[in-house]
């Protein structure tokens, strides 16, 4: 078999980048190359077409209102139903803060205008005026990846994983999401205030589709997670794929640092 | 006098002096909120007294020096500066200082040579345009930074907007802004604006480079939201743009830098104004730090100051706290280069790399309030500029983890060492520097605060400029 290739296409990298996702991107290729998988990067700004046939991970941030604003005219007329399709046909798609909004149903503004979004998780996002509080600071949550590819990911490490189970990073939003009964969630909160600071619930999972509110940047110092979706986003074209163990002393340190810090 | 006045100073005072005592730091902010609470129109009253009007300097980056440098042309243009130089620069910061400035009855020495010269938060210029009425108001850049505490950038944006339109409402004598034309999102502040404005850019090209930096957060034009285009950028977003939809365009400046050279210690300028050429050796260097010099001289020329007050006071200016500072410690030269958010710290970067030789580098990262709790940011900044030319590098502060990790994936290699105690990382730092060599020591905010003490204790306070 050839060496596998992980193509991942980063939507809006210029407009939608405001909390250090650039991060997410450098850990991907990180953990690619590391590891001798080769690693293409398309980048998609306004106009352009994403080919969904030639994608196995679609990667979108965070942006400003002002930015956010630009972009989802965008993102409805050029792109949306190409992630809808590779998302149904199996890609990967990490939406963080701003995308993981414009991906759910829809954006309710406090005025109570409501902005269509591209509707891959059912949910929805109020802003609850701009009164309310942002919803920022460090949080914590814990997920469960499924089982088979966790046990896969403990045994192929040298290091033990202590608390695969945590991701941790950087929440900033004011809107508040609220999930359908399509979407599930990806984690639970253990401290922060998550999807709506209510619920308990962060993030939300459709098929291979990840959103979530945490950045900081969200993989660099969340291996297990970033090697969770490398490994799904092979999947589809390689069949299983072993990620060997690679050194992820900085990784696990700046983790296990991030599960103390106060909210 | 407002009889409340004298209770305030007095209670501010107090309360500054108790907190001193009790070890809680300088105590400049609470003598400030103190006073606040009790005379609410303090700062309104006491800066009115400052005869020569008042100054407001905001921005993401370089207030802190542009106003140090204003606060020595003013002083050698025979002013006194109502300064607060502390760095603390929202309300209460500029409350404290005018309490500590005032006698007890509310009356300010040599009223009539004084000029305010503020040093003013992003987001608490509204509040200072409205209290203080400055004659002239310096913007510097914006750039996202704390975005934990403004939220977005755009909310500074609009903040700075609302601060200036009020200001029309309510004043028949609109201050003039200064605003850097080569920044579109200060520049569009001119658009529209009632009253005078002054531009000041960078005519030097060559200065600059074509790549537009990760780093830049108004890249998209801010009347019809089309990608500008530059033919050449300075750093971040800041350079000569142009937006090829709607013609919205850089200002020509009013002040502009005409040539700039920099050096490893010094940076060579001229700038034409509307009174003549000046020809300035700065003893500080870094593209960004010829920007602060261009607002500070562009400020000084709407205020009146003569050239023969600039151009010395620029070329002694030694750097303000932590910014450029230079100490000798144990026989090596220790450089304190504060970086706080993306754009900022890669300035540092792109300055420590053009010097010679191999590098040192201390880096500390703080999550306190002051530094932004969020630190994303080190994902948005290029710490890859200066790892070819580095050979030995320390993460410190209190967010060492995520910093040794950010260094990871610069090439500093795989497990980059960490350290959290300030004196104990400052000690291995000066361990690892050679008699004679450098030691660089990168710090945000509050780390800055905390390892410049240190430094400056060990150097026994002889301060490398002012010692020379």
């Amino acid at each position: 078999m050839s060496t596998p290739t992980l193509r991942v296409a980063h939507l809006y990298p210029r407009l939608m980048n405001i909390y250090g996702d650039r991060g997410n991107i450098m850990c991907l290729r990180h953990r690619c190359e590391a590891r001798g998988i080769a690693f293409e990067l398309t980048e998609l700004g306004i106009g352009d077409r994403l080919d969904g046939t030639g994608t196995d991970l679609i990667f979108a941030g965070g942006a400003q209102d002002r930015e956010q604003r630009n972009v989802v005219d965008d993102l409805l007329a050029t792109k949306a139903d190409a992630v809808r399709e590779a998302v149904e046909g199996g890609v990967v798609l990490l939406a963080v803060c701003g995308a993981y909004q414009l991906f759910g149903r829809f954006y309710r503004e406090s005025t109570g205008v409501e902005l269509p979004g591209v509707g891959i998780f059912d949910l929805h996002t109020e802003h609850p005026g701009e009164k309310a509080k942002r919803l920022i600071g460090n949080i914590v949550v814990e997920w469960e990846p499924s089982p088979e590819l966790r046990d896969g990911e403990r045994a192929r490490r040298s290091v033990p994983l202590r608390d695969a189970g945590t991701i941790a990073g950087f929440e900033n939003h004011g809107g508040r999401t609220y999930l359908g009964a399509g979407a599930r969630p990806l984690a639970r909160v253990r401290t922060g205030n998550g999807n709506n600071s209510v619920d308990g619930t962060e993030g939300a999972l459709y098929r291979n589709a990840y959103g979530t509110y945490i950045h900081g940047s969200l993989l660099p110092k969340n291996p297990a997670l970033a090697d969770h979706l490398i490994a799904l986003a092979l999947r589809r074209r390689y069949g299983e794929v072993a990620l060997a163990a690679i050194d992820d002393r900085a990784e696990e340190r700046a983790h296990a640092a991030a599960l103390r810090l106060r909210t | 006098m407002n009889p409340r006045t004298a209770l305030a100073i007095l209670a501010g005072r107090t309360a500054g002096r108790l907190s001193r005592l009790l070890g809680r730091g300088g105590g400049t902010a609470i003598a400030g909120v103190v006073a606040l609470r009790v005379q609410p129109g303090l700062v309104r009253e006491l800066a009115g007294h400052a005869g020569a009007g008042a100054i407001a300097v905001t921005g993401t980056n370089g207030k802190t020096t542009t106003s140090l440098m204003l606060n020595r042309i003013a002083g050698a243009a025979g002013l006194r500066p109502l300064h607060n130089r502390s760095g603390s620069n929202m309300m209460r910061g500029v409350a404290a200082m005018l309490v500590d400035e005032a006698s007890i009855s509310g009356s300010i020495a040599e009223a009539s040579k004084r000029l305010a010269i503020l040093e003013v938060d992003e987001a608490t210029l509204p509040e200072i345009v409205r209290e203080v009425r400055p004659r002239v108001i310096v913007f510097t850049n914006l750039f996202r930074d704390q975005l934990d505490r403004y939220g977005e950038v755009d909310t500074v944006a609009k903040s700075w907007e609302r601060a200036l339109s009020a200001n029309t409402i309510h004043d028949d004598r609109r201050p003039t802004v200064v605003l850097n034309a080569d920044d579109p999102a200060v520049a569009h502040l001119g658009r529209g604006y009632g009253g005078p404005v002054l531009y000041y850019g960078v005519e030097d090209a060559s200065a600059g480079g074509e790549a537009v930096e990760h780093a830049s957060d108004f890249r998209t034009c801010l009347e019809c939201g089309a990608d500008l285009s530059y033919t050449v950028t300075f750093y971040g977003h800041v350079g000569h743009w142009r937006c090829p939809s709607c013609g919205n365009t850089r200002p020509a400046p009013d002040v502009g830098l005409t040539r700039v050279e920099l050096r490893d210690d010094a940076a060579g300028m001229t700038v034409v104004t509307a009174q003549g050429e000046l020809r300035i050796a700065l003893p500080l260097t870094g593209l960004y730090n010829a920007y602060n010099a261009l607002a500070a001289v562009a400020g000084a020329t709407v205020l009146g100051l003569p050239s023969v007050a600039i151009v010395p006071a620029l070329e002694e200016f030694s750097a303000a706290f932590g910014r450029q500072e230079r100490f000798q410690v144990d026989g090596r030269d220790v450089q304190v280069l504060l970086g706080k958010n993306p754009t900022g710290l890669n300035q540092v970067l792109r300055t420590v790399a053009a010097r010679a030789g191999h590098k040192r580098i201390l880096f500390f990262l703080n999550d306190g309030i002051a530094d932004g709790r969020d630190i994303s940011w080190i994902w948005d900044t290029d710490y890859e500029l200066v790892q070819p030319a580095t050979d030995w590098v320390l993460a410190a502060g209190t967010r060492a983890e995520d910093l040794a990790l950010r260094l990871k994936y610069a090439g500093f290699g795989d497990d980059v060492a960490i350290e959290h105690d300030t004196a104990t990382a400052l000690g291995r730092a000066l361990d690892a520097t050679p008699a004679g060599g450098t030691l660089y020591v990168l710090p945000t905010y509050t780390a800055m605060l905390g390892v410049r003490e240190i430094i400056a204790r060990r150097a026994g306070q002889t301060h490398f400029w002012e010692g020379a």
